[in-house]
């Protein structure tokens, strides 16, 4: 159920959501939610801050109703929203403790979080059991859905199927004589997955195409001077990698020096959230995937305006997709339980947004977010793949030749498992 | 042929950066018999430091060779400064407790020094790459090299040269072999042990901090990073025999070799390959390789 502090004022809620552009907030609701990323760890820098920052902001423009059009109205489902931030670190039976403490002690009533699959996995059983709304809004893996049903859980960001679809697919689009491809992918389930999809689809696109090299690289390892040697005598057309954080960088640094980005360009499905960071050390060339339009590649949109320039304003440097995934994670909550308040006339309880958030599709920053599969629980989006180029002229690093993937040309359909559907040679996929 | 040499190269390399890390690390066992988890810190504040000087001096415009003094004069100064703080407050009133005891407060240093490092340098990361790409690459065949990890395989060797001249050819290292030895017959004999443990603990915190600086170049700086290092250095330690200074240079080739051979040719064993040959080298000579079952020595 939802946690007011106070009892509801349902007439005045009333009032407030069938009133657009309403402007005075109930401050006296208010509802925990509790927010789950790394704050500490390797994975914090990259990840973890950028999605607490873009929690932060969000929140407030929620609470404050700052934000554009939809999302102009205060609160979710009038109530105003109290952040309970946590730390992902720690390992999943760690976020299994973490998440029975902000249920039971803390009584927040919904949780926005988790960045890892390893911590998805792990909580979302859990989150049945507690009966609490739970928005997965980053973790990549699509077992979530595909092994278990679950009635509390939703994931608002597209599982990295899409990812590895659009990268193979950008790849063959925008490349001429691709004869043979490698891998380096970190060794966890991301990395291999990842790996997995990619070759799967290029099977299928590019049959004759050889793979090489499969290096799998322990996560967070730093040194890759032998996988970059191994790579350069591979005689390879291409390289995939879903390297991410400070293995990326530490990756484009050993691989620049050594000529491989001349050797064998690089694609790479993160590549957009180091793209502002290192600006003229991207080589040229490289091909940059943000896990969805988001960053550099997103549609532009009032909403992606008011975001980027509030992010920039607020921290002082420009969001990327884990940004873009923590906001999203909150839009889709707060697209839901509008949208239940508005049926109720008065604030709604769990079942309501629960209902209300399956089959939703709402506009994201950057995208339009559709709840398609799982049962509506699962969201797919469109994505897209550019090309990296840092403009000498201007100083500032640009994204060409970008092309977009309609969210049915990159997800599998609805009641089939990414692999069967991969597998199968991804039959129904309607491209542009 | 290419493999082989790139195998070897690549295998030089890799056992050049682990070797800088691990030899504070079997120094400070073999004279203090403390497994030091802090190095893992040491690591990190050096890389850190590191990589913020190389930045603030990438903006005077002033030659990229001064980016190697940085990593040198940092290290140094980062690890006397550390070194010695831990040393004198967390390390001293604890010499009379258990080897376990001691090995818990590293491992409480290493969790604090960790977070006071995030205190300062926050969560991002940082880049030092300047003098990696200002050296450029030398081409052999297909293979491409960097000059930068020829330096450093040259700086390794060096360092390894360096601290075995000290252990056998310098007043300071003879003392030192004799508090390895006995510690109290050293003490009656007029050795300042407590002085030469201070020495040693400092000696040891500027080698971890070397490691760090050496590397930032080639990485992204970032929070977390000492303690992968840490692993790795422990087991090269572990393989070539705590305390041994050629135990560790051996142990380095072996685990540089092993993996570079692993990612050239079973990629899929890359991440076993390392702790195999330890536990290989264990099983054969639990003692590991170069430490003798009597008597320690460095």
């Amino acid at each position: 159920m939802w946690k007011f502090n106070s009892a509801v004022k349902a007439g005045s809620l009333a009032a407030l959501v069938s009133v657009a552009g309403a402007t005075a907030p109930m401050a006296q609701d208010t509802m925990k939610v509790g927010v789950v990323a790394f704050l500490t760890g390797g994975a914090s820098g990259p990840f973890g801050i950028p999605a607490r920052n873009a929690a932060e902001l969000i929140i407030d423009a929620i609470n404050n109703g700052d934000m554009p059009g939809a999302y102009a109205t205060p609160g979710i489902g009038g109530a105003q929203i109290e952040p309970v931030y946590v730390d992902e670190a720690g390992g999943s039976t760690t976020q299994v403790t973490e998440m029975r403490k902000l249920v039971q002690q803390q009584g927040v009533g919904a949780i926005v979080g988790y960045i890892s699959s390893g911590s998805c996995l792990a909580v979302a059983p859990v989150a049945e059991e507690l009966k609490v709304l739970t928005v997965l809004f980053d973790c990549g893996t699509p077992r979530i859905f595909e092994e278990s049903d679950y009635h509390y859980v939703f994931r608002t960001a597209p599982h990295a199927t899409m990812d590895n679809v659009g990268a193979a697919r950008y790849a063959m689009d925008s490349m001429d004589g691709i004869t043979a491809y490698a891998g380096l992918n970190q060794n966890y389930a991301w990395g291999q997955d990842s790996w997995r999809d990619f070759t799967y689809v290029m099977k299928q696109l590019n049959p004759d195409a050889k793979i090489t090299k499969e290096l799998f690289p322990k996560i967070f390892a730093g040194e890759y001077g032998a996988e970059i040697s191994a790579l350069l005598i591979s005689r390879s057309s291409v390289l995939h990698s879903s390297f991410w954080g400070g293995d990326l960088e530490s990756l484009i640094f050993q691989a620049t020096a050594r000529g491989l980005p001349q050797r064998l360009p690089m694609i790479l499905t993160t590549g957009e959230t180091v793209a502002s960071r290192l600006a003229d050390k991207l080589p040229d060339g490289t091909i940059v995937g943000a896990r969805g339009p988001h960053g550099m590649l997103a549609n532009d949109s009032a909403l992606n305006t008011w975001f980027r320039e509030a992010y920039v304003k607020r921290f002082g440097e420009e969001p990327t997709y884990p940004s873009y995934h923590m906001a999203q994670g909150f839009l889709g909550l707060k697209s839901a339980a509008d949208k239940a308040a508005a049926a109720k006339g008065s604030a709604p309880d769990t079942e309501e947004t629960i209902a209300a958030f399956e089959g939703l599709e709402f506009e994201a920053i950057g995208s339009t977010v559709k709840m398609s599969l799982a049962g509506g629980h699962q969201a797919i989006s469109e994505t897209a793949y550019g090309t990296f180029k840092f403009n000498k002229e201007t100083g500032t690093p640009e994204i060409t030749n970008v092309v977009r993937y309609a969210a049915e040309c990159v997800n599998p359909p609805a009641g089939q498992s990414s692999v069967d559907w991969l597998k199968a040679g991804m039959p129904g996929a309607t491209c542009n | 042929m290419l493999t082989l040499m790139a195998i070897i190269i690549d295998g030089l390399v890799y056992a050049s950066w682990v070797f800088v890390v691990a030899l504070g690390l079997t120094l400070i066992f073999g004279v203090m018999k403390i497994l030091n988890v802090a190095h893992g810190a040491f690591y990190s504040f050096g890389a850190y430091g590191a990589a913020s000087l190389i930045g603030l001096y990438s903006q005077t415009g002033l030659p990229v060779a001064g980016g190697f003094a940085i990593i040198i004069f940092s290290a140094i100064g980062i690890g006397l400064v550390l070194g010695f703080a831990l040393e004198r407050v967390l390390l001293r009133p604890m010499y009379d407790h258990d080897e376990v005891v001691l090995v818990l407060v590293t491992y409480s240093a290493f969790l604090m020094m960790e977070d006071v490092l995030r205190l300062i340098w926050g969560s991002g990361a940082y880049f030092a790459y300047q003098p990696f790409v200002a050296v450029g690459f030398v081409e052999i065949g297909e293979m491409v090299i960097s000059n930068y990890d020829l330096l450093l395989v040259g700086f390794a060797f060096s360092l390894g040269a360096a601290g075995w001249w000290l252990l056998t050819h310098s007043r300071f290292g003879h003392i030192l072999t004799a508090v390895i030895h006995d510690r109290e017959m050293a003490t009656s004999f007029g050795v300042n042990v407590v002085k030469v443990f201070v020495i040693t603990f400092v000696l040891g915190a500027i080698l971890g901090a070397l490691g760090g600086a050496v590397t930032a170049p080639k990485v992204s700086v970032t929070p977390g990073m000492g303690v992968e290092v840490i692993v790795l250095a422990f087991a090269v330690v572990a393989i070539g025999g705590m305390g041994s200074i050629t135990g560790a240079m051996i142990g380095a080739v072996m685990v540089g070799l092993a993996r570079a051979a692993a990612v050239h040719l079973f990629p899929e064993i890359e991440l076993f390959v390392i702790y195999a040959v330890m536990a290989g080298v264990l099983a054969w000579r639990p003692e590991g390789l170069f430490t003798r079952v009597q008597a320690r020595k460095i």
